[in-house]
């Protein structure tokens, strides 16, 4: 029998991709420290969102938050000392990535940081994500003074340990059934996230209640009062489904797409852990009354982790709630989006269905040959960040990928299959 | 324009119109809803542009 052509050997390849990205078994199985969930992370190391960076190019909410965390974790005694310590080449910096983990916006996380664990029972992997401080002025947007260390602190130390009995408790909580609802129910789990946020409430409450009476109340009015609570179990899920999905030989499909402030990063399954980037860029969407262009900074964090599984921008379909709000246009534009997404991917899932266009599975595993040949970046839904630190969300849009991530990727797959 | 093309160009017409629709496949759908019969020709404008990458790919399929 004649050997197969590479062509067949990356169809056959991006076949099993997908069959692994459509396979995960998802589940939340506890939220506790990160030095517990990830012995390796080790003391004075900082992760943060996309792919590496140094402080000397760290963008200005990163920079604020990476100052906070060093407060956070008492390496420093104030923010001008941080921010000396974190430029005196004494702090390691290192993408949550390489640690199994994501980050929404400026991911930052250390070692006493609570973090979500999501286990792929299916491959019998791990991934974890930071728990979602709110809206405003919280640390992934780069806040940084007493308030927003304070609630890490109360996170880490109280409700952190509170949600992980409960969901001990429950020996785990399956999330695929719950994003399959949330999709029927207007989240595309990147930008909208209300229906899951309040289908998670709906699943913790009892074992909470049972776990933790005394802080139950202010636990459920932290959910409760963040549209967005899901957005890092979403996150982790996505991650521990790509994980599965990275190292297949020949196989063309993306498996993180990630972005630090200042570069956009993507790795591909069969080309290891070598990065692609380039510069990140502005999003194009709907800025908050008083902001302009200017006042905001360019695409940032972990959170397109979601669009690597197909949601978020590839899922936009089923939110019609968000599409004005991240300037997308009419709900049939948003089916557009939805619909060009199956001209790069290898298939749909079957499992996480849209019910405004027929049941249509989502689009999933970006095939960087397709990217490339036509011409049609991923879509990703974001929030927009305001340039400087601390000042939180300044507006939400549409953006893409620089293109040079995809075509550095496939020169790099031709190296290594002698193509070039 | 001369007497010949101008009459050539009035000649095609009021003869049938016979279309032949090249990439947006929507505009040949349109046509062929009002009964117009059109042959669509599946193109769009080569993404690729880099010579070295558009070799790479013929090669990589997909």
């Amino acid at each position: 029998m004649a050997e197969p052509s590479l062509s067949e050997k990356i169809t056959a390849a991006n076949a099993e991709a997908h069959r692994r990205l459509l396979g995960g078994e998802p589940v939340l199985v506890d939220v506790k420290l990160a030095r517990e969930a990830i012995p390796k992370l080790a003391d004075r190391t900082v992760l943060h969102a996309g792919p590496p960076i140094g402080w000397s190019r760290m963008c200005g909410p990163m920079r604020g938050a990476v100052a906070g965390a060093i407060v956070f974790e008492g390496w420093a005694r104030n923010l001008a000392e941080a921010e000396k310590l974190a430029a005196s080449g004494e702090i390691r910096f290192e993408p949550n990535h390489h640690y199994n983990g994501v980050g929404p916006m400026t991911g930052i996380t250390t070692r006493n940081m609570a973090v979500l664990v999501v286990e792929n029972r299916a491959f019998g992997n791990r991934a974890f994500c930071t728990v979602n401080e709110g809206m405003g002025n919280v640390m992934r947007f780069g806040g940084n003074d007493q308030e927003v260390v304070d609630r890490l602190k109360w996170i880490a130390g109280t409700a952190g340990p509170a949600l992980g009995a409960a969901v001990r408790n429950r020996k785990g909580i399956p999330l695929k059934n719950i994003i399959a609802r949330g999709l029927s129910m207007g989240d595309e789990m990147h930008m909208r996230n209300t229906a899951c946020s309040s289908l998670i409430v709906r699943e913790l409450a009892a074992d909470l209640a049972e776990t933790a009476p005394k802080e139950l109340p202010r636990i459920l009015r932290f959910i409760s009062g963040n549209d967005m609570f899901f957005l890092n179990v979403v996150m982790a899920m996505a991650k521990s489904i790509a994980m599965a999905a990275h190292g297949i030989e020949h196989s063309t499909v993306v498996t993180t797409m990630c972005r630090n402030g200042t570069d956009f990063g993507i790795r591909v399954s069969s080309t290891g852990d070598t990065w692609f980037t380039g510069p990140a860029q502005m999003a194009r969407g709907l800025l908050f009354a008083g902001f302009t262009e200017a006042d905001g900074n360019v695409d940032i964090g972990d959170s397109c982790i979601t669009e690597t599984v197909g949601l978020g921008g590839f899922a936009m379909a089923a939110a019609p709630a968000v599409v004005g709000f991240v300037g997308a246009g009419t709900l049939n534009d948003a089916i557009n989006y939805t619909k060009s997404m199956t001209e790069i991917t290898v298939g749909p899932n079957p499992e996480w269905t849209l019910p405004t266009v027929s049941m249509m599975g989502v689009p999933t595993g970006i095939d960087i040959r397709k990217v490339v040949s036509s011409g049609l970046l991923p879509v990703i839904n974001t929030a927009i960040a305001n340039k400087l630190p601390g000042r939180g969300q300044i507006g939400a849009g549409v953006v893409t990928p620089p293109m040079v991530c995809f075509e550095q990727a496939l020169m790099k797959f031709g190296e290594m299959n002698g193509a070039l | 324009m001369s007497q010949q093309q101008e009459n050539e160009t009035d000649k095609l017409l009021r003869s049938e119109v016979r279309v032949v629709n090249i990439g947006l496949r929507e505009f040949a759908r349109d046509l062929s809803s009002c009964k117009i019969p059109v042959v669509h020709v599946d193109w769009s404008p080569p993404a690729v542009t880099n010579p070295k990458i558009a070799s790479l790919l013929a090669k990589l399929g997909g």
